[in-house]
């Protein structure tokens, strides 16, 4: 039997290369949850830890004792991520998923002006068009006499879901065209409508193939909530940088900062590597 | 120029547009400013990650288990923590460790963004570089070593040239991901595009205007790269590859 390694003579995509290497990765002995970069981390964390605690000029409060102390602060600014994360996720996939289906829409007018959105979207730079978001929407709505708050953060969110709509209706758009046409000369043989071929036959099958990708901007997304600091919503970098203003200590700064960095990469290394378990598993079907 | 600047200024006396960076050469000066130095951190860490990243690549796949592994953690944890942290991390926490020189910090603003956006570019790189490399068929090296090519010939002459055409339509993809990040570094004060319209905007007070502008110009500049680097792909093209 071959190898998965040798199957192919032809030049690979990139993609299915990747794929491969992983493959390989995997059965000559990895371990499978290369932790070697959370350790990296932890590490630089406790040397940062060890030599500012060598370091302290007062030794009542050492920078470990400092950093359990605000440790509830910033996994409440770091729990404000994930929330912004999530609810932008939902509407940029949901925005997406229209988008992606005006992208292969019948009329012309309908799929030009959704190209043009969608490469828009997808190339602004993420903080530009948070700006754009943040400074140019009011705070409150006034529904006929109702007057309805509009807090920064939603704001925030619905900046980033514009990106993630973007960049899911392109995802959307190649899984529909990646399902053989066959499908859908066999699903007009039997008399479904286009509506129902593409809700009942295409789109279910999308779903599996949408979902790495999909795992992918998740990941993205929340490392970009981040952004969400520099206009002014109260998340785990403004928490950082209140954080060490109210310390005034400079031995702070490093573990502090490479604390917030480890919790990142805790959350987001293991969404990285199911996605790849998840293409991989797909992939061999 | 004069017309332009006479339309500009017509058209804010007219309808309330308020585009200062046509007819105010101070705004103008600045605007213009802030793109140079957009385009200036774009190429210093274009140039400086595509050199790390072909560098990390060939760690990566070093024969020395510790070597790979490092590399691979070197990747691996500028993928996964997120970009504006790592430029925190390098200007807020590591800047103050610097020595100072005549009172004045050894590396500015934009000395750091250079470093940690090269460094994330780098992690990205790293990959791409890799997947092109590990996509050049087995084949022809095999048929390059049985033609008597020494194994750094084989690399140079061979593997090389095919694997960067490889890695085009994704290097063009990261060349766009590497302009769009260089915005992160108006969070350190660095006086790029988006600091120098910030600037332009909280004095001038035409918010939307320059929003709009804002975001035309980087479309504008990511345009015009996807543009050349297509052109550069078909020009590089090997006939029998692809479509």
């Amino acid at each position: 039997m071959k190898k998965p390694g040798d199957r192919f003579d032809v030049m690979l995509p990139l993609r299915l290369s990747g794929q491969q290497r992983w493959t390989s990765d995997r059965s000559s002995g990895g371990s499978l949850f290369t932790a070697r970069t959370g350790i990296l981390l932890l590490a630089m964390l406790v040397t940062s830890v060890a030599v500012a605690q060598v370091q302290a000029r007062d030794p009542n409060a050492s920078v470990l004792d400092l950093i359990i102390k605000w440790t509830p602060l910033l996994a409440k600014g770091f729990g404000f991520n994930l929330l912004i994360s999530a609810m932008a996720m939902l509407v940029g996939t949901v925005s997406g998923l229209l988008l992606g289906l005006a992208r292969i829409s019948l009329m012309a007018p309908v799929r030009g002006t959704s190209w043009i959105v969608v490469q828009f979207f997808r190339n602004a730079p993420w903080l530009v068009l948070l700006f754009f978001v943040m400074f140019l929407m009011p705070f409150e709505f006034h529904i006929g006499g109702l007057t309805v708050p509009f807090p920064d953060w939603i704001k925030a969110m619905l900046g980033l879901a514009l990106p993630i709509m973007a960049n899911f209706a392109e995802i959307v758009r190649g899984a529909v065209q990646s399902i053989p046409s066959a499908q859908w000369e066999a699903a007009r043989s039997l008399a479904f409508s286009r509506r129902q071929t593409l809700w009942q036959i295409i789109l279910p099958q999308c779903i599996k193939r949408m979902l790495p990708p999909w795992m992918n901007w998740y990941a993205i997304l929340t490392m970009a909530t981040t952004l969400a600091s520099i206009v002014g919503v109260s998340e785990v970098m403004t928490m950082v940088g209140r954080v060490t203003a109210a310390e005034a200590r400079t031995d702070l700064l490093i573990p502090i900062y490479s604390y917030v960095l480890l919790w990142f990469f805790i959350y987001c290394y293991p969404i990285a590597l199911w996605t790849q378990r998840l293409e991989l598993r797909y992939a061999e079907r | 120029m004069d017309e332009v600047a006479a339309w500009f200024k017509w058209l804010h006396d007219t309808s309330g547009i308020k585009l200062t960076i046509f007819y105010d050469s101070y705004d103008r000066t600045r605007f213009l400013k802030g793109l140079a130095t957009t385009l200036e951190l774009s190429v210093y860490c274009l140039v400086l990650s595509l050199a790390l990243g072909a560098l990390t690549a060939w760690l990566v796949g070093s024969r020395t288990a510790i070597v790979r592994r490092c590399a691979n953690g070197f990747v691996q944890l500028f993928r996964n923590t997120p970009p504006l942290v790592q430029l925190y991390f390098f200007y807020f926490a590591l800047g103050p460790l610097l020595p100072k020189v005549g009172g004045m910090p050894m590396l500015g603003s934009m000395g750091w963004a250079v470093i940690s956006l090269t460094l994330l570019e780098a992690a990205f790189v790293a990959e791409i570089f890799r997947a092109g490399v590990e996509a050049v068929p087995k084949a022809m090296t095999e048929a390059a070593q049985s033609l008597g090519y020494s194994r750094s010939q084989i690399f140079r002459l061979i593997v090389l040239p095919l694997a960067l055409r490889v890695t085009m339509p994704a290097m063009t993809n990261n060349l766009v991901n590497l302009v769009k990040t260089t915005t992160l570094a108006y969070a350190i004060a660095v006086p790029e595009l988006v600091y120098m319209s910030a600037q332009i905007w909280s004095e001038q007070v035409n918010v939307p205007e320059m929003m709009v502008v804002l975001l035309i110009s980087y479309v504008a500049i990511v345009g015009v790269i996807t543009q050349l680097m297509h052109r550069l792909e078909i020009r590089l093209r090997v006939p029998g590859f692809g479509q």
